[in-house]
């Protein structure tokens, strides 16, 4: 078994490694820059804003300042949500192959994001659209059971599905009544996920939602390894089923609706995050939970910085996480072919 | 010694359907300090008798107090302050070392935002320690035998410091060797104080453990007195559907419940 150890270690070395490969994602793009050039356009910005002289930026500060680092960030931020979001749902339905999408979230969210894009609104509008109708997706899954007054987690799981198929269908007519050079493009290509049009502004509105579902679930993370072990053996410990089950299910629903109303659907990161984490540092939630967080903001931002780098036009993240993930995804399953049953 | 705890059930009533009655009307008084062994022949609902005491299934009308109060009426976490439940072997989907399963023992002592401290790791392995298997704490739950895991779900159970501890058929899926060490186990609980209601199919556990016995039949009715009055050769054979016979054995000195050689 991982000890305590072998934890600050590995959280140690992946802290050293986002702090490394942000510093290169800053550098290196279309336009790269020296790091030093970059640490002294950092300095001199910072003075600007202090000062509040209104003078112009330069195009380097620009460069950092509108594009890379929000992206940097909207990459770590939107990896650590899904693969925390990924965790909490294992934990909560007791099997590894979950992940976030079994609420109907993601296509709930597509559908969203489609209506928008079919009614020209706006970025802000389709990321609104897609983070509301992503969350009434799960909420509707969640309901389905109580309206049948049958609360087991597989009933669950089956209103997920319906829910999930019901919103690809609405997707598919909204595909099949959109314009196809322009609309159609446009859906297909959120679905592809990217973090391209992260900006300042968009972070700020998502941080706070972020911030507070993740502090929450950290918190409850000791909680869900009694969630993990099954429904009647939490309740003889004492805990609060209905209450448990409910509050981490909406929170890791909203930091998923809240990923993926900005960048589309991310496919893999929620599913082999949470794998590698489990093989790093155990399954005990309490380690578990933060090294998935710092290894999937850590993933994506690899992920994505390859997608902006590597051909000069930009590959659509869910290509590459898919292209990344799943052979990693079978790796996994070889190193723990003893213990899949 | 602890304070004494009594579950007492009132009328309870319970069916699956309309048509399959698990519990017709059943009352009854279990105390700390007693060993309950509840019989009864396939299918006729001990384990839902059990899930009952736990307040894990909800009743058709009575009630179970849990020293005079009413067990649905209380939260979930005093509940389990005082009835700790070792439930039949699982398999856990993810791979916990045997320490972070027993620790999880002290949920019902901790609050909801916080995580196990020293101190209770210290409880955990005091509890593994009297069962003696310090040599597992940091193995992996899920590699050990089923027998170990029993012990460990024991472990588990006395860490949460219960009045009670209600096991679901603790014997079943063990080797012979470990089933007598099992109730050995129940015996000694019950000489520090706890009550111990548990399920079992082998009549003669119940001769073993020499205390209360609570039957359950298929329609629906528990008998419950003590095992020397309530064991009797022909009720036994009657419960179970088959020939037994009840006799003395010197050499062991104690009842014995068995099967005759077959014609």
């Amino acid at each position: 078994m991982p000890s305590q150890k072998q934890y600050r270690l590995v959280m140690t070395a992946l802290i050293v490694l986002l702090v490394i490969t942000s510093l290169v994602a800053l550098c290196i793009g279309r336009y790269s820059i020296d790091p030093r050039d970059a640490f002294a356009a950092i300095g001199s910005y910072t003075r600007k804003l202090m000062n509040g002289t209104g003078e112009k930026p330069t195009a380097m500060e620009n460069v950092i300042f509108v594009l890379r680092i929000p992206r940097i960030l909207g990459a770590i931020f939107i990896g650590a949500a899904l693969s925390l979001s990924g965790a909490v749902y294992q934990s909560v339905f007791k099997n590894p192959l979950v992940s976030p999408d079994i609420l109907g979230v993601s296509s709930g969210a597509s559908v969203g994001a489609a209506t928008a894009i079919l009614l020209g609104g706006s970025i802000l509008t389709r990321q609104v659209l897609a983070f509301a109708v992503g969350l009434a997706s799960v909420l509707l899954s969640t309901a389905i059971p109580k309206l049948l007054k049958n609360n087991s987690n597989l009933m669950l799981v089956l209103s997920g599905t319906i829910v999930g198929g019901f919103m690809c269908s609405v997707l598919g007519v909204l595909k099949f009544i959109a314009e196809e050079d322009t609309e159609l493009s446009s859906i297909i290509y959120w679905q592809m996920g990217s973090v391209q049009s992260v900006k300042m502004d968009t972070l700020v509105y998502v941080a706070p939602i972020f911030i507070v579902c993740a502090v929450i679930l950290v918190l409850l993370s000791w909680q869900l390894n009694i969630l993990s072990f099954g429904e009647n053996e939490a309740r003889t410990l004492g805990v609060n089923l209905k209450w448990l089950r409910g509050i981490t299910i909406v929170m890791s629903s909203m930091l998923t609706a809240s990923a993926v109303s900005i960048s589309g659907t991310i496919g893999w990161i929620g599913l082999i995050i949470p794998h590698l984490g489990r093989l790093c540092v155990g399954s005990d939630n309490t380690k578990m939970v933060p090294c998935a967080m710092a290894m999937g903001g850590l993933f994506l931002l690899l992920m994505d910085t390859i997608a902006r780098t590597v051909t000069s036009l930009e590959v659509p993240l869910s290509i590459l996480t898919g292209l990344i993930g799943a052979p990693i995804y079978a790796w996994l399953l070889w190193k723990q072919k003893a213990r899949v049953m | 010694m602890r304070n004494q705890s009594v579950i007492t059930g009132e009328s309870i009533c319970y069916s699956y359907t309309r048509e399959r009655t698990i519990l017709k009307d059943i009352s009854f008084t279990f105390r700390s300090g007693e060993i309950v062994s509840i019989l009864g022949p396939n299918g006729a609902g001990k384990t839902t008798f059990l899930n009952c005491l736990a307040n894990l299934v909800p009743l058709d009308s009575g009630a179970v107090y849990l020293n005079g109060k009413n067990i649905r009426k209380m939260p979930p976490r005093e509940v389990a302050k005082i009835i700790g439940y070792v439930p039949q072997i699982i398999v856990p989907s993810f791979d916990f070392s045997v320490v972070e399963y027993v620790v999880t023992g002290c949920a019902p002592h901790m609050g909801t935002l916080s995580r196990p401290k020293q101190e209770h790791y210290d409880i955990a392995m005091e509890a593994i320690r009297r069962m003696g298997i310090e040599n597992l704490a940091n193995r992996s739950y899920s590699q050990i035998s089923g027998g170990e895991r029993q012990q460990v779900s024991i472990a588990r159970a006395l860490a949460q410091r219960p009045a009670f501890i209600l096991m679901d058929e603790p014997t079943a899926h063990l080797d012979y060797g470990n089933q007598i060490k099992v109730l050995k186990t129940v015996r000694s609980l019950k000489e520090e104080g706890y009550g111990v209601i548990l399920t079992t199919h082998n009549p003669d556990h119940a001769l073993l453990l020499q205390d209360q016995v609570a039957i359950l039949d298929r329609s629906g009715v528990l008998s419950t007195g003590l095992s020397t009055d309530v064991l009797k050769e022909r009720e036994l054979s009657k419960l179970y559907g088959t020939e037994l016979k009840l006799f003395y054995q010197d050499s062991l000195g104690r009842e014995v419940c068995a099967a005759p050689q077959f014609d």
